[in-house]
């Protein structure tokens, strides 16, 4: 009986780890595998060399370029969370139905259901140097110049990125402060915790595996993506992932999957690093 | 994707075998022939400039069969000539591309004495002189990279040897477009470009093998250096060009660098930019808003590229006979024609002549005043009567081209040096 639980256990787990080996494991192997090839003009040679890691983690654009990464990924996160945990906090605790709840919740999502690309390319001509903020402003009086810093600069990086990835802040926060016990709160209140107190102990450390999970939405977005960064700065600027995207549009697959891998290796460190803070499965 | 492609190549072997049974039976049969055209599909893939429906149309008219039209980027274009060589019959690309394609033996040379308009191709593309007395430019001229020495051949010859890599298209003189209106006075230098007076206002494109030529114009004409050959820098040649540029991205001279042609349309369009480096039907797209750009010819003359089309290794048969007539009937002027009507040159330009009126011939080609409006192949006002072309004739804009798009030996050195550009 026991020998026949193993065995429907192993054919159940089967169908899911048969998945993620083909379409995860094997690709990402693969990456690892060219990472150490060699490559021309034109063609990529089987090789074992670390040509292509001694170039990035030599050069000093590589670490200027990771650090620029870092700083996108950072900002945008502090400005999601903050957004997110607001619009979440007052989904959740001040809109007393459920119907409500639900409608405004999917009012949210409604930007959503157009293209991320058109979301963030509609920026540009809002922001653009004759465009609608500058000559609002200056019809408004408040400036006599239009801004210059408004568009292709890293505030419209940033701008773009907050707006993209808000709603993966607000999604999980939202769930888990859903999942609060309101006796909870009413304890807090009836042991005569102020609003800020109780938000401080008792909601925020309840609603951290949703903080963490949003978290690693938004970095992990913000960390991969090229095309945000490629349009709102108008080519200006560059993070890892335009870097990839260069080499792969030169035909240097193997400096590619180099600085793939290394990406990919801080991000899991990251990663890690932020599940040290919170044990998601035991929360959850 | 699978299932199609399948589907293809089922239909594709049907259709040799009963070209081969058509072959063998020696029948003087047209009519056969005809019905088999018919079912030809061509795949062809290149950038935008010349992959245009109208033409496949056109094709499907005069001709019969199906031509199929990707349109891609130039880096998008490298990577797939030189990565899958199975998904093109026709590939629709630069001779700069060539230069770096043609070693992966994925495309086939052709036989000029296929080539019915051959002796009539414009000299730029057969000996590099468009004159007798022509000097030939800097960088990857089309004549050097235009003829192996057979069919097999992998080595560039410089002569004539009857078999091409690719069969010449279209090309054009490049400059800068510039804003009139915005700059208020006249343009005459390259240099211009990193002037501090449009800080914040200019642009340069982001694809490195043409932008570090429209850089080593401006290098030039600021007085920093003279390059012995623009298109083949050394290693220091390259850090000193892109470090110029890198001072000057770093002062906040650029708004915004582009890659594809309408992201250069909307910056020139919306005046997020007054001077960049930019291509000819941009200019006729920000013109057809209404909107004043001029394509402004500069002292030091223009930087020029040429596109061409090569045939894919695996074409053989009934459609690499379809491929050879649809180059003759690319060359025969229809195309020509449309091309040259939206600022391109024809590689035979006497053959488009037939399908142009007298004042378009007059104005695109010989710099003649329009004398009555002059519009797009889509119906655009581009110029009105008493306008003439900026730059003037053919003669005077593709005898003042100053170097061609490049590869050099150092490209992948400069493409390093470039990302860092970007990432400075």
């Amino acid at each position: 009986m026991l020998r026949n639980n193993s065995v429907i256990g192993w054919l159940l787990a089967a169908p899911l780890s048969l998945v993620l080996v083909v379409f995860l494991v094997l690709p990402i192997v693969m990456i690892v595998v060219v990472s150490f090839w060699g490559a021309t003009e034109w063609s990529i040679y089987p090789a074992f060399q670390f040509d292509n890691y001694e170039f990035l983690l030599t050069s000093d654009v590589t670490y200027r370029v990771f650090l620029n990464t870092f700083k996108y990924a950072l900002i945008t996160w502090v400005f999601t969370l903050l957004i997110g945990f607001t619009v979440a906090y007052y989904l959740a605790f001040h809109i007393r139905s459920l119907t409500w709840q639900i409608a405004l919740f999917l009012l949210c999502t409604i930007p959503f259901l157009t293209s991320n690309i058109i979301r963030m390319i509609s920026w540009i001509p809002f922001l653009g140097r004759n465009g609608i903020a500058n000559s609002t402003l200056i019809s408004m009086g408040v400036i006599d110049e239009p801004l210059e810093w408004l568009l292709f600069s890293d505030f419209s990086v940033i701008l773009a990125f907050v707006h993209l990835y808000t709603l993966f802040m607000v999604v999980p926060i939202f769930n888990t402060m859903m999942r609060i016990d309101k006796s909870l709160i009413e304890a807090a209140a009836d042991a005569g915790a102020s609003g800020w107190q109780t938000l401080r102990h008792v909601i925020i450390p309840l609603t951290k595996p949703g903080i963490m999970i949003g978290t690693i939405f938004v970095v992990a977005l913000v960390m991969g993506d090229f095309i945000t960064v490629r349009f709102m700065s108008g080519s200006q600027s560059a993070n890892v992932g335009r870097m990839i995207q260069n080499d792969i549009g030169l035909l240097q697959y193997p400096s590619a999957s180099a600085t793939a891998v290394i990406l990919l290796f801080t991000v899991l460190l990251l990663i890690g690093t932020l599940l040290r803070f919170v044990d998601i499965r035991k929360e959850l | 994707m699978t299932t199609i492609s399948k589907v293809r190549y089922s239909r594709r072997s049907l259709l040799k075998t009963g070209g081969a049974a058509v072959a063998a039976a020696a029948l003087p049969a047209p009519m056969v022939w005809g019905q088999e055209t018919k079912n030809i599909t061509l795949r062809q893939f290149g950038t935008g400039v010349s992959n245009l429906n109208d033409v496949a149309m056109k094709v499907k008219e005069d001709l019969g069969f199906t031509l199929e039209m990707t349109a891609l980027d130039s880096d998008s274009v490298t990577q797939r000539a030189a990565t899958q060589p199975d998904s093109f019959d026709i590939a629709d690309i630069e001779y700069w591309i060539c230069k770096k394609v043609w070693p992966t033996g994925n495309l086939q040379a052709m036989d000029t004495s296929k080539i019915a308009n051959y002796d009539k191709i414009v000299g730029i593309f057969r000996n590099g002189k468009l004159t007798p007395e022509s000097t030939i430019a800097q960088g990857t001229a089309p004549h050097t990279v235009g003829f192996v020495e057979g069919p097999g051949g992998r080595e560039f010859v410089d002569n004539e040897s009857g078999w091409m890599t690719l069969i010449p298209t279209i090309y054009n003189a490049d400059t800068l477009g510039i804003r009139p209106d915005l700059i208020g006075r006249p343009i005459n230098n390259w240099s211009e470009l990193l002037n501090p007076e449009f800080k914040g206002k200019a642009s340069i494109l982001d694809i490195s093998s043409i932008g570090i030529m429209d850089m080593a114009m401006v290098v030039e004409s600021m007085g920093e250096y003279t390059y012995p050959d623009k298109g083949n820098m050394t290693k220091e040649e390259i850090d000193l060009t892109i470090g110029i540029f890198t001072e000057a991205k770093k002062n906040g001279q650029f708004r915004a660098f582009w890659k594809s042609f309408d992201e250069s349309v909307n910056l020139m369009a919306s005046g997020e930019v007054v001077i960049q480096s930019m291509w000819s039907p941009a200019i006729t797209a920000v013109k057809s808003r209404g909107i004043p750009c001029v394509y402004q010819p500069l002292e030091e003359g223009y930087r020029s590229w040429g596109g061409g089309i090569g045939l894919s290794t695996s074409l053989s048969g009934m459609e690499l006979d379809a491929a050879y007539e649809y180059i003759n009937w690319y060359l025969s002027g229809w195309v020509g024609g449309y091309l040259m009507r939206q600022g391109y040159y024809s590689a035979v330009p006497e053959t488009s002549k037939n399908f142009m009126s007298e004042n378009e011939w007059g104005y695109w080609f010989e710099g003649k005043e329009a004398s009555d409006v002059i519009t797009s192949p889509t119906g655009d006002a581009l110029a009105q009567a008493g306008d003439v072309r900026d730059g003037g004739s053919f003669e005077e804009r593709m005898g003042a081209v100053a170097c061609w798009n490049a590869v050099m030996d150092e490209n992948q050195y400069m493409v390093r040096k470039w990302n860092e550009f970007v990432a400075a």
